[in-house]
């Protein structure tokens, strides 16, 4: 038995056998084409269509949406999305390509959304068939996201948008949109409304997609530009001047502290190759060389990744003691250090991999003589957007002061 | 992660915590710790080891010292989850007292079986007791004593005895004919004498005691193994106390950081005192989580406790510093004062930062248990 399945309720056990069973007889293919690190560097429609394939038939077994009511295309049960995601990763499954609509647009919508949009759009974005994109950030706009400049005005029962989103990931394969825009010039957080936009239904006609190029040499996000898009009255979530609010329920689940777990799958082939934890760390310091020895033999070396290693386990068991009331001093106290955390111990874990390397940190992908592949210096790289993207690690340093800490704010 | 959901963190252990965090703030707020212990300034003055005799009584009589005492010796057989949550508070209102000292010896007696049997007994009746099984230098490999046995008789010197005038019993290890054994021995008994080091820590007392051919009781001829299976106990509860006064530190900080106003604005405003707040957070509850989890370790998979017992630790470690080191430089001026309570901590957080091994003792170990050792 597994530590995970030691603390199972009944219903969690049932559904834990079922899904082993299940990944056990569909297990899906080898990929033909290279897998990138993260849903948000998917950059060919070949990629795109293996992951799709892979997210519709979990969805169709019943692994995806499990804790969603089954009226909106959910499994109806109570606490099983973690289970399911401890099995797909136990399994190394290929992840999901629709994360931002499984992470944000599903229980923005599911929360915001009048039940007729639910029903209509959350069993297709549960299977992968519609891709969902964030369109929050804009040239004025990026901590400071209240200053959102994009603007609807009113025409009836339809608004017609016009403004310009930037760092929008995935916007280039999909067919909806969560979008945050201003309905009112006066107010600068009351002024925010939001809606959900057909996207794709609309390239040429009112949406216009250009691909930004990141700093590895991958592509993954976009400009998108709103040209008089006319949209229906009925693609708003809650109601008028209420985008902020609803803004809230969208960045918690992005930052992992949310109500409704996240459906997530992965692990394909991490073992062999950059996935940035401590066990492929200590696995790349035994086979790299440094001063004629392993490097694993580096006391400086080993010194600091058992630091990592430290920090990583403090990070799982902090995510278990989240789930333990009698041991926190502040509710989320412990959930709001869970995406700066994440993403600066990769981060570090990421940066010592190279030092790790030494002089063959020097070859990147395209040299047969990279070790792994040259993952390390594009995870690396890859790090920054993590840092950077979804509230900066200073921002969550801000909220964490703010809203835990009781500090002033700052401006 | 820990075996446990709740890291075996039941209803029990709650009400014990809270009924401990009520004890101190009621009985023991930090102005009373100030009056009580920061009476001289002098650099030059020797320990005066001052402590309430009578609140330590009734700690004893609400059950507290003899938490981790089995029930089958007469104590209340808590698991060290529990445990950690009261010496958590105890570290919060850095409490002068042999707690951890007689946990520590708790946790040794245990480990050695039938003939640890009498002395928990001891403690289950109320005794404080505490380990004596350093050597001058200090070394935390717990195979190095400067104390040694002939005919039942002890000599020889232990330093570095934790809360060593507050005690009752001493756990001593010491060379004998089969090797290393402990011994349990009266702190009054003819032969002992106390001498008290004067240290930075107005908290704590500490002493070093030298052995002039002292009757001793012996508890096992295997001290080593004893000593082993109960030293990840003992870095954990340390482990626990050091998170409890990292967690005044933070608050007492957070409040002064939004009472004080510089530049029109609470200091808390600015980021360069705001940011610098959230890490000591962040570093709190690594080192939380981690204890809890180690603790989980030691209650209920064994096999896992010595490294889950060393990141504890480790990580405490760094959080002691790092919390003192913010604590006093956010408070300014005021902070380097003899006056305000920070350095009463910041004190008590460099003697726990070191006691049993400090951040890179322990991560040498746990880099040859992660890693493999070098050749
Ligand atoms: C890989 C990646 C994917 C992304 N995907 C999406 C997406 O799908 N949809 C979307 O809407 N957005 C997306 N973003 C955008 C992301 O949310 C923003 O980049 C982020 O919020 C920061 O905004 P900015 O880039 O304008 O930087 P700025 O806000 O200009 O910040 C620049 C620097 O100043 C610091 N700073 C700013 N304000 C403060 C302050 N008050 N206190 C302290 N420091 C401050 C920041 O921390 C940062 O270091 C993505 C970004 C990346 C990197």
């Amino acid at each position: 038995m597994s530590d995970d399945a030691r603390k199972d309720t009944q219903e969690q056990a049932d559904f834990r056998q079922y899904c082993r069973g299940w990944l056990a007889d569909n297990r899906p293919p080898e990929p033909t084409v290279r897998l990138p690190l993260s849903p948000l560097e998917i950059m060919t429609t070949e990629q795109l269509c293996y992951l799709q394939d892979w997210q519709q038939s979990a969805y169709d077994a019943g692994l995806v949406g499990c804790d969603y009511p089954q009226e909106v295309g959910g499994g109806g049960c109570k606490d099983c999305q973690r289970v399911a995601n401890e099995e797909m990763l136990r399994a190394r499954t290929p992840f999901f390509p629709n994360v931002i609509g499984l992470g944000m647009a599903a229980p923005t919508v599911f929360y915001h959304g009048q039940e007729e949009l639910k029903q209509n759009l959350l069993p297709r974005l549960f299977s992968g068939e519609d891709i969902w994109c964030q369109g929050f950030s804009e040239p004025g706009a990026g901590s400071d996201l209240a200053n959102v400049q994009t603007f609807a005005e009113r025409k009836g029962d339809k608004w017609v948008i016009n403004g310009h989103k930037v760092w929008t990931s995935l916007a280039h394969f999909a067919e909806w949109m969560i979008l945050l825009l201003r309905t009112d010039k006066s107010h600068k957080y009351d002024g925010l409304s939001y809606f959900v936009v057909p996207i794709r239904a609309a390239l040429g006609d009112g949406v216009t997609v250009r691909p930004l190029i990141k700093m590895t040499g991958e592509t993954g996000f976009n400009e998108v530009i709103f040209d008089n898009l006319e949209v229906d009255d009925s693609y708003r979530l809650d109601e008028l001047g209420k985008g902020w609010q609803v803004a809230m329920t969208t960045l918690l689940h992005e930052r992992g502290a949310g109500e409704l777990q996240t459906p997530r799958a992965g692990g394909m082939k991490s073992k062999a190759t950059h996935t940035t934890n401590t066990a492929n760390l200590i696995e790349l310091a035994r086979n790299s060389v440094r001063d004629g020895e392993p490097a694993s033999a580096d006391p400086l070396l080993r010194d600091r990744i058992v630091q990592q290693v430290i920090r990583e386990q403090g990070l799982a068991l902090n995510q278990q003691r989240a789930r333990v009331p009698a041991l926190l001093d502040h509710p989320m106290r412990v959930q709001l250090q869970n995406k700066l955390l994440m993403t600066e111990i990769s981060q570090d874990t990421a940066a010592l991999a190279l030092e790790i390397e030494g002089a063959s940190a020097s070859l990147y992908l395209g040299d047969d003589n990279a070790p792994v592949g040259g993952q390390w210096p594009m995870a690396y790289m890859n790090s920054y957007g993590m840092t950077i993207a979804a509230g900066t690690s200073e921002v969550q340093r801000n909220i964490l002061g703010e809203r835990v800490l009781g500090l002033a704010k700052s401006k | 992660m820990a075996k446990a959901d709740n890291f075996g963190f039941g209803e029990e252990a709650a009400l014990l915590k809270e009924s401990a965090r009520k004890f101190f703030t009621d009985n023991f707020p930090t102005d009373a710790l100030h009056a009580l212990v920061a009476t001289d300034p002098s650099p030059e003055r020797m320990s005066d080891c001052a402590w309430e005799r009578d609140l330590w009584q009734q700690l004893v009589d609400l059950g507290w010292s003899m938490l981790a005492v089995p029930e089958s010796a007469g104590g209340v057989g808590m698991p060290l989850v529990a445990v950690a949550g009261l010496v958590e508070e105890l570290g919060r209102a850095a409490f002068p007292c042999p707690l951890l000292g007689t946990l520590n010896a708790t946790y040794v007696l245990i480990a050695c079986g039938d003939g640890g049997q009498a002395a928990l007994e001891e403690i289950a009746a109320g005794q404080a007791a505490t380990l004596a099984i350093t050597n001058h230098q200090g070394d935390w490999n717990v195979s190095q004593t400067e104390v040694s046995c002939e005919d039942g008789k002890l000599s020889g010197s232990a330093w570095f005895v934790q809360d060593a005038r507050k005690t009752d019993r001493l756990l001593v290890s010491a060379r004998s004919p089969a090797g290393l054994s402990l011994y349990w021995v009266a702190t009054d008994a003819p032969g002992v004498s106390i001498h008290a080091d004067a240290i930075l820590d107005l908290t704590r007392d500490q002493a070093h005691i030298s052995f002039d051919a002292v009757e001793a009781e012996e508890v096992t001829n295997n001290a080593l193994a004893a000593l082993e299976q109960a030293m990840p106990a003992i870095w954990i509860i340390l482990a626990a106390d050091i998170v409890g006064a990292a967690e005044w530190q933070l608050q007492t900080t957070v409040e002064y950081a939004s009472a004080r106003q510089q530049f029109d604005h609470p200091l808390g405003f600015f980021q360069a005192v705001k940011h610098p707040l959230v890490d000591v957070m962040v570093q709190i509850d690594q080192s939380k989580s981690l204890v809890y989890g180690a603790a989980c370790s030691v209650d209920m998979e064994p096999a896992r406790a010595l490294q889950d017992a060393h990141m504890a630790k480790a990580s405490a470690s760094e959080t002691a510093a790092f919390a003192s080191g913010r604590s006093i430089q956010c408070h300014g001026g005021i902070g380097f004062t003899w006056e305000c309570f920070v350095h009463l901590y910041f004190k008590r957080q460099k003697h726990s930062q070191m006691l049993w091994g400090d951040a890179g003792w322990h991560r040498r170990r746990l880099a040859d248990i992660l890693i493999g050792e070098v050749a």
